[in-house]
């Protein structure tokens, strides 16, 4: 016992040595297995609140590298959006049937860009050629008329107004089937158009609808174009020059129909050989 | 007695704060990451008993593992480097040994002298922690390159720090 005693006195130094290192190591080999985290860690008040004050200054000095990432992460989710996909698909109905010979298939298309303000106004719609779209197609949405395709690439086609010089538009009393034309004459008011070659008998009143015509080949018979607003008597002239209060708000259109007459060409050759004849 | 006991508790709290709130998150190249706390076991007292100094390192290296998650590994290199440095002293003393009271500080023990205790210290501190980091021989000299690297980037902090902060200055 009095050898050990001196034993240890005389190497005391080596045996505090190893008793630590020993603790060290059971510590370290506590912490790396991962069931039972290790006494040591940085868990504990002081470590945190160290931790805190650290990562507070850090967070402050890489403040641009956070919003650079962050901005990168926006413009990555923001690729995700539904509204960045260029919707492909073409939801045409075509049904086939006996008796009942389909004339008509709407396309649907977002108006990806509008004028109302200017005199000759246009539309882009975000469907082309891919989606069977082509020039002189009729465009109505589902409150009236809309306008004309004038150009039409792949994917993209841009439609002439309903408010534009050049747009002409065969239009009918519903009531009395009495056929005038419809034109933009005003040029300043998105919301009127003119209705001329309606004859001084013919009886019109207030708040008459006008619908499209069936003479013509782009726009199928009875498309709401807008109801009578006011009536001039248009003295020494033998028609009236009728006000027409459009249906179609062009302020906020968003989605619209693109007309595809299947039996215009037919309708066209066949009016074509009247003309030669 | 107090106030040498307060400049050292002092110093341990500055030393520890450097390390862990500023060193350990030096992020340069993944290579670089100097343990500069050591600095406080060498600057201890000569007089000091060996197992005292034992016991403050174990405890500065456990305080270290704290903030770091190494569970274990700073206070085992700090013990180890606690049981090297009285023979690493007793080598290097002068010949009439040490005077009392001496400070191992640069200015009072001289460039060259400093230099070598420090490195010789800080080495063996740097390749017992990173060797128990890795825990394998199989990165044996990627380690090494590692420890010794870590080593110069050590002993020049400690030594900018020596001439930047010691109060010895004006003893001089």
């Amino acid at each position: 016992m009095k050898n050990l005693f001196l034993f240890v006195w005389k190497y005391y130094f080596f045996i505090l040595f190893v008793l630590l290192q020993s603790i060290c190591f059971y510590l370290i080999i506590r912490n790396k297995n991962f069931h039972q985290a290790g006494f040591i860690n940085s868990t504990n008040k002081v470590a945190t609140s160290v931790n805190n004050i650290v990562s507070a200054v850090t967070e402050y000095i890489s403040l641009k590298e956070s919003n650079e990432a962050l901005s990168r992460e926006n413009a990555a989710l923001k690729t995700l959006m539904p509204d960045v996909f260029y919707i492909d698909s073409v939801q045409q109905r075509l049904v086939n049937d006996t008796q009942l010979l389909q004339q008509y298939t709407f396309t649907p298309a977002k108006v990806i860009n509008n004028s109302f303000n200017r005199r000759n106004n246009y539309l882009t719609l975000n469907k082309g050629t891919r989606h069977g779209i082509d020039t002189g197609m009729a465009v109505v949405n589902s409150s009236g008329v809309v306008g004309i395709v004038k150009n039409v690439s792949p994917h993209y086609s841009s439609v002439m107004s309903l408010l534009h010089k050049d747009t002409r538009l065969s239009a009918r009393i519903k009531k009395n089937n009495y056929i005038g034309s419809i034109v933009w004459n005003d040029g300043v008011d998105p919301d009127r158009v003119t209705l001329n070659d309606i004859a001084r008998h013919v009886p019109v009143a207030k708040g008459d609808t006008i619908v499209t015509s069936s003479y013509s080949a782009i726009f199928p018979e009875g498309i709401m174009v807008g109801t009578v607003e006011s009536i001039d008597q248009n003295s020494g002239m033998n028609f009236f020059k009728i006000t027409v209060k459009l249906s179609t708000n062009f302020r906020n259109l968003t989605t619209v129909f693109v007309v595809n007459n299947l039996m215009k060409t037919e309708q066209l050759q066949v009016q074509e050989g009247q003309v030669i004849e | 007695m107090i106030i040498k006991l307060l400049y050292q508790l002092w110093r341990f709290a500055i030393i520890v704060l450097l390390q862990v709130a500023l060193l350990n998150h030096i992020q340069w190249s993944g290579y670089i990451n100097p343990y500069v706390y050591v600095l406080f076991i060498l600057l201890l007292p000569v007089e000091l008993p060996s197992w005292a100094v034992m016991l403050i390192g174990f405890a500065l290296g456990i305080i270290v593992d704290m903030f770091s998650d190494s569970g274990g590994m700073h206070a085992a290199a700090t013990v180890f480097l606690c049981f090297v440095r009285p023979f690493v002293l007793k080598i290097m003393a002068p010949r009439d040994g040490f005077e009392p009271e001496t400070n191992l500080g640069i200015y009072k023990m001289g460039f060259n002298w400093f230099l070598t205790y420090t490195s010789i210290l800080v080495a063996v501190h740097h390749l017992f922690y990173f060797y128990t980091e890795v825990f394998r021989f199989t990165e044996f000299f990627i380690t090494l390159f590692k420890a010794l690297l870590n080593t110069i980037v050590t002993v020049i902090i400690i030594i900018l720090g020596q001439y930047l902060f010691s109060n010895d200055k004006r003893v001089k």
